[in-house]
């Protein structure tokens, strides 16, 4: 799986009342909520992002509530892939779940600046930083969680074992 | 090697005699629980699976308590999707608007979880049942639509951190503040995939209301799960109430954990955690002059009798300052009546307070109180988040139920000695 676009960083923390505030979450349509993406974070993101661009956070990326809304916020809004130096564990079970592709790797975090260019092969999790030629190795991602990546996310993962 | 009591009931719902940290398996869960914002897609993705019926119709739960009574016509769709699914799969456990509950409240009251129980929830704060003795924690919509097909999902078997709290609590301080000091300690990703699993003599002697408080927030330290072995006072608790056969566990003398935290509480003070983290606490007294706007009384943390027994306390016969706006919400319509009995009610009405229905709105800025740019609130709830009452400029300092009605009506954060 290859993705590029521009980096967006963040700061430590982020949670998901940034991610996607609750006022909102009387929708879960992606488009919808796409629109208040990060916006308490930076009221210009959900206007200025483009489809591949990449979110690099600092640690504890998406702590807080179990709303799954907040990554499909994100993906809503066409980013491709979220870099981390850690996540909370809920949102990296709902990231995957969803299909949005996620990488805990503290070293790109320190190595890409905002609005970088950066490539990422998330099937083997190499991250490059074309705009410095910088390349960094993100943690592998279990096994199991590449089946559920495989399947196309959890629910054809469950689908398939009902098929059986 | 023996194991932790969180090691021992995912061991059970495995089928297998003994797991270790970092394993990956599959359990049976006992229950599963949604709410009207996570359940809407749960059902969606539910229907992409291909089966007809949920694993057990007695086990999936469903509450509608964060937009509910519904704020506007979105919402009332959103509660609507659910209410019908319920229906159709015949759910024995919906509870509908009037005969609810704010649901971490609720299932427990209800008897709808036990000791050794496994539940999954899509939400966050499901960990609050760790402290029956329950493996409980928060997952989202798609990890509950297929634990709604399967009656099983996977998990990452977590690491445990040992809490033990030595000494006698000081008045006015109790589960809030042992945890607020605990994540003040230890930071919001302090426990970040692990288990927390709270122990010692101040445990012992706490209320399961407490106790349910200090679970309850275990998420704030990234924590998987927060969990308390079940005691004599746990059975008290349960008897009468479970309805399902439960099993008692506890963690081996020769357990591994990934490290112990002692904490000495017998000096502790009531803690306030400021703007915007749940990390960020402090002593009340070292809070200094915080005029506030708002005070909310209530939520999964802080909205059981203990919590509005201890409010009222201070409220009696005192007067909410006038530039403050203070709600009170019961967790639940049995708390509800029970605090309606005891003459509660009448105590916060008098004070000036505006009585709510059981919700979860003020608490995630939903409704019901939603903060202004640049207004503060005290409140006892679990989160200050930039945003999460309201306005992005809007601040909020979490606190224990005694030091937030003493701030309602001192205007300011306050130590209820100030006042009672």
């Amino acid at each position: 799986m290859q993705l590029e676009g521009n980096a967006w960083k963040f700061g430590d923390n982020i949670d998901t009342d940034v991610i996607i505030p609750a006022r909102y979450l009387n929708t879960s349509d992606p488009a919808e909520l796409a629109k208040h993406c990060m916006e308490d974070a930076d009221p210009a993101f959900a206007d200025q992002v483009q489809p591949g661009d990449i979110i690099v956070g600092g640690n504890n990326f998406g702590c807080g509530s179990s709303r799954e809304h907040a990554p499909l916020a994100i993906k809503g809004a066409g980013v491709s892939c979220v870099i981390a130096r850690t996540f909370a564990r809920i949102f990296y079970r709902n990231a995957f779940n969803i299909g949005l592709p996620i990488l805990e790797c503290p070293a790109a975090v320190e190595g890409i600046r905002p609005g970088d260019r950066v490539a990422v092969d998330a099937a083997v999790g190499t991250i490059r930083n074309l705009t410095t030629g910088a390349a960094f190795e993100a943690k592998p991602i279990p096994p199991f969680m590449q089946e559920i990546i495989a399947a196309g996310g959890l629910i054809e993962h469950v689908r398939r074992k009902f098929a059986k | 090697m023996g194991m932790t009591i969180t090691e021992k009931i995912l061991a059970r719902a495995a089928g297998r005699g003994r797991v270790a940290p970092g394993e990956l398996i599959s359990a049976r869960v006992d229950a599963v629980l949604g709410n009207d914002i996570t359940a809407p897609l749960a059902i969606r993705e539910f229907e992409k699976i291909g089966v007809e019926r949920v694993f057990d119709p007695d086990r999936v739960y469903l509450v509608p308590d964060h937009f509910t009574p519904n704020k506007d016509i979105k919402s009332a769709e959103q509660a609507k999707e659910m209410r019908e699914f319920a229906r159709r799969q015949g759910l024995t456990h919906y509870f509908e608007v009037g005969r609810m509950g704010i649901e971490h409240c609720l299932l427990p009251e209800q008897g709808l979880v036990g000791p050794g129980d496994v539940v999954i929830g899509a939400d966050s704060h499901t960990c609050t049942y760790g402290a029956l003795g329950a493996f409980a924690t928060g997952v989202g919509s798609t990890d509950l639509a297929a634990a709604m097909a399967l009656g099983e999902t996977w998990f990452k078997v977590p690491e445990s951190v040992k809490f033990v709290y030595e000494g006698e609590l000081p008045e006015w301080v109790g589960g809030k503040d042992l945890i607020l000091h605990t994540i003040g300690d230890i930071g919001v990703e302090g426990a970040l995939y692990q288990a927390m699993e709270f122990t010692g003599p101040a445990i012992a002697h706490l209320s399961m209301d407490g106790r349910f408080t200090m679970a309850n927030m275990a998420i704030e330290a990234g924590a998987k799960n927060g969990i308390i072995a079940p005691d004599l006072r746990t059975l008290e608790y349960v008897h009468g109430r479970t309805r399902r056969p439960f099993a008692l566990f506890a963690s081996d003398p020769d357990a591994a954990y990934a490290r112990t935290v002692t904490y000495d509480v017998s000096k502790l003070e009531p803690q306030v955690a400021f703007p915007h983290s749940p990390d960020n606490t402090r002593p009340v007294t070292e809070a200094g002059r915080v005029d506030i706007d708002q005070v909310v009384i209530g939520s999964c943390t802080n909205g059981r009798m203990d919590d509005l027994r201890l409010a009222a306390r201070v409220l009696e016969r005192r007067q909410v300052h006038p530039h403050v706006r203070l709600i009170v919400f019961p967790g639940t319509q049995e708390i509800y009546r029970q605090a309606l009995e005891e003459g509660l009610l009448s105590i916060f009405v008098q004070a000036g307070a505006a009585v709510s229905t059981p919700t979860c709105g003020p608490c995630l800025g939903g409704h019901m109180g939603v903060l202004a740019r640049g207004e503060r609130a005290v409140a006892t709830t679990n989160r200050n988040f930039v945003g999460r009452m309201g306005h992005p400029e809007s601040e909020v300092y979490l606190t224990n139920p005694a030091v937030a009605a003493a701030s309602a009506v001192l205007g300011r954060i306050a130590h209820p000695g100030e006042v009672v």
